[in-house]
């Protein structure tokens, strides 16, 4: 469907009006919508993608490049961030931490959380949780592994600590 | 206690907001505020492995068992529904498009939907983010939506050890989350800016200070029935009573300008409103097939009648229910199969006329 406004462009923004008294629907395209100052969000027209861009070219820089990634945990790397826009990990956060602020500050204006403050979990409960989680990793793996032996070890030590819990 | 979902015994699942209760409910649909929450230790969403996301779920479903409100709650995970009922929860704005994966290809596994039983909040488990804490109450009220998901987070966040950064805030996977990790947003219907031809001038306001809209199902969607979706663009850098106060204020202010529009309308043209008004009753009421976005502009006619007291024997209830319920998956639910493009409209037709039927017939 081509564009109601300028006629040559497809048209991707459909708004709902009514004119003289009767609804109609607009259909234009990206550029004549932005004319009429209607952004309907459309993901080619991110403001993210543009900081993303301006990222990847800072990125490469040969100093940047081997300041920034890959994560050491999750092995993203800064194309792949400029790809997705997505991180991979929370670690990521500090392996692109310098082009994050900047990125931050264009997105957000800002680069400080000023929300309410996360208190985490009393530290040893949370140091069982996170024993308990690495306990169902490895007993997943050894079962993916058909180990049954050492996944019925792993079992015991998941009960033996759950244990602890609802006692 | 989770009891699985069940549309057959549970047919009104999720659909407490559609009640036209709260304030200003005859303009503004629904408030949503969701926050997004990952947990240390693991890769975000795009990253984690099969191993990874059954370790998120099974330690989140733990901690919900012990977490009111959600101690009795509904619970699903994705895989288990069939492709029409993802449809429905994505029709009744409970899931997003994100946690229901690609259309084609198979669902993903190990994602989940929790909503509580007693309250109008849950969450969404293996999202974009590990978790998306959600409220999605009726009318205008982000203060009170907001609340119900700070409780929930406050009980969570004392369980589990989320990802937070001193400076950052919550981490996200998608940056553009980061901090409150909040998003805030209200359903609002705008007929009288659309007829005084005032809704641009509004929406380019609302854009330059801080706000952002969209269509009836969010990002990239389009604007139909003169429904807008408007929520707060940014989540670093203030408090999250500062975004919610902001949209309060500025969707208050939008509210006004909207009555403000309808009152010229009725003003300078009653005639012109009046005959539009029962034009789209009467269409809907008598039409033998109704595409949706016909539908819904005709819904939209009706709902500015129905504010104005032009038209006497309806809810808004009943409105909203007729917006949910006449869309294409429900409408094959009802029927139990399949329906073609032409057989949706004329199901959908049909639906709507007994529908408005019934109300009239309740009304006398
Ligand atoms: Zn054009
Ligand atoms: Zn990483």
């Amino acid at each position: 469907m081509l564009c109601d406004n300028c006629g040559k462009n497809e048209a991707e923004v459909h708004l709902t009006q009514i004119v003289d008294n009767e609804m109609t629907t607009v259909h234009l395209c990206p550029s004549c919508a932005a004319d009429k100052g209607l952004d309907t969000g459309s993901t080619k027209n991110l403001p993210l993608t543009d900081f993303l861009a301006q990222m990847g070219q800072a990125a490469l820089a040969e100093e940047e490049r081997e300041v920034a990634g890959p994560c050491s945990y999750c092995h993203t790397t800064v194309d792949d961030f400029r790809r997705t826009g997505r991180l991979g990990c929370p670690h990521c956060y500090s392996v692109y931490e310098s082009q994050l602020r900047a990125i931050l500050r264009r997105i957000h204006g800002s680069t400080y959380h000023l929300g309410k403050v996360y208190v985490p979990p009393a530290s040893e409960a949370a140091d069982r949780a996170a024993r308990l989680a690495g306990l169902r990793r490895k007993l997943q793996r050894a079962i993916e592994a058909e180990d049954f032996e050492r996944a019925a070890v792993i079992r015991d030590q998941i009960r033996e600590l759950e244990a602890t819990i609802d006692a | 206690m989770m009891t699985p979902l069940d549309f057959a015994s549970m047919p009104d699942f999720g659909l407490t907001w559609l009640q036209a209760s709260g304030p200003d409910c005859d303009i503004v649909l629904s408030t949503r505020v969701r926050i997004a929450r990952n947990l240390q230790g693991y890769p975000f969403s795009g990253r984690a492995k099969p191993t990874d996301r059954t370790a998120i779920l099974t330690t989140v479903r733990e901690v919900l068992d012990r977490t009111s409100p959600v101690t009795e709650a509904v619970y699903v995970e994705i895989d288990r529904l069939e492709p029409r009922e993802r449809q429905l929860l994505l029709e009744r704005h409970l899931v997003s498009r994100e946690l229901l994966g690609r259309e084609s290809g198979d669902p993903p596994s190990f994602a989940a939907l929790v909503n509580s039983a007693q309250e109008p909040v849950g969450l969404m488990i293996n999202e974009e983010d590990h978790l998306r804490l959600q409220s999605l109450t009726s009318g205008f009220s982000p203060h009170e939506t907001w609340r119900f998901v700070d409780t929930l987070d406050e009980e969570l966040g004392s369980q589990l050890p989320y990802a937070f950064h001193h400076e950052f805030g919550h981490l996200t996977s998608c940056p553009t989350n980061c901090g409150t990790g909040l998003r805030a947003s209200v359903l609002i219907h705008l007929p009288g800016l659309v007829l005084t031809k005032e809704i641009n001038k509004v929406l380019q306001g609302i854009s330059q200070v801080g706000l952002t809209f969209r269509g009836l199902y969010g990002e990239g969607s389009e604007v139909v029935g003169n429904l807008f979706q408007v929520s707060n663009q940014t989540t670093l850098g203030k408090s999250e009573e500062d975004l919610i106060d902001h949209l309060q204020k500025i969707v208050g202010q939008v509210i006004e300008y909207e009555r403000q529009a309808r009152a010229v309308l009725v003003r300078d043209a009653p005639s012109v409103i009046e005959d539009k008004v029962w034009r789209a009753y009467g269409l809907l009421r008598h039409a033998r097939a109704l595409g949706f976005d016909e539908m819904m502009n005709l819904l939209s006619g009706v709902r500015l009648g129905l504010s104005l007291k032009l038209l006497p024997a309806l809810s808004v209830y009943v409105l909203n229910r007729i917006m949910i319920f006449a869309q294409n998956a429900h409408l094959e639910q009802a029927v139990a199969g399949a329906l073609s493009g032409s057989e949706l409209d004329i199901q959908r037709a049909n639906y709507v006329r007994s529908a408005l039927a019934e109300a009239e017939a309740i009304d006398r």
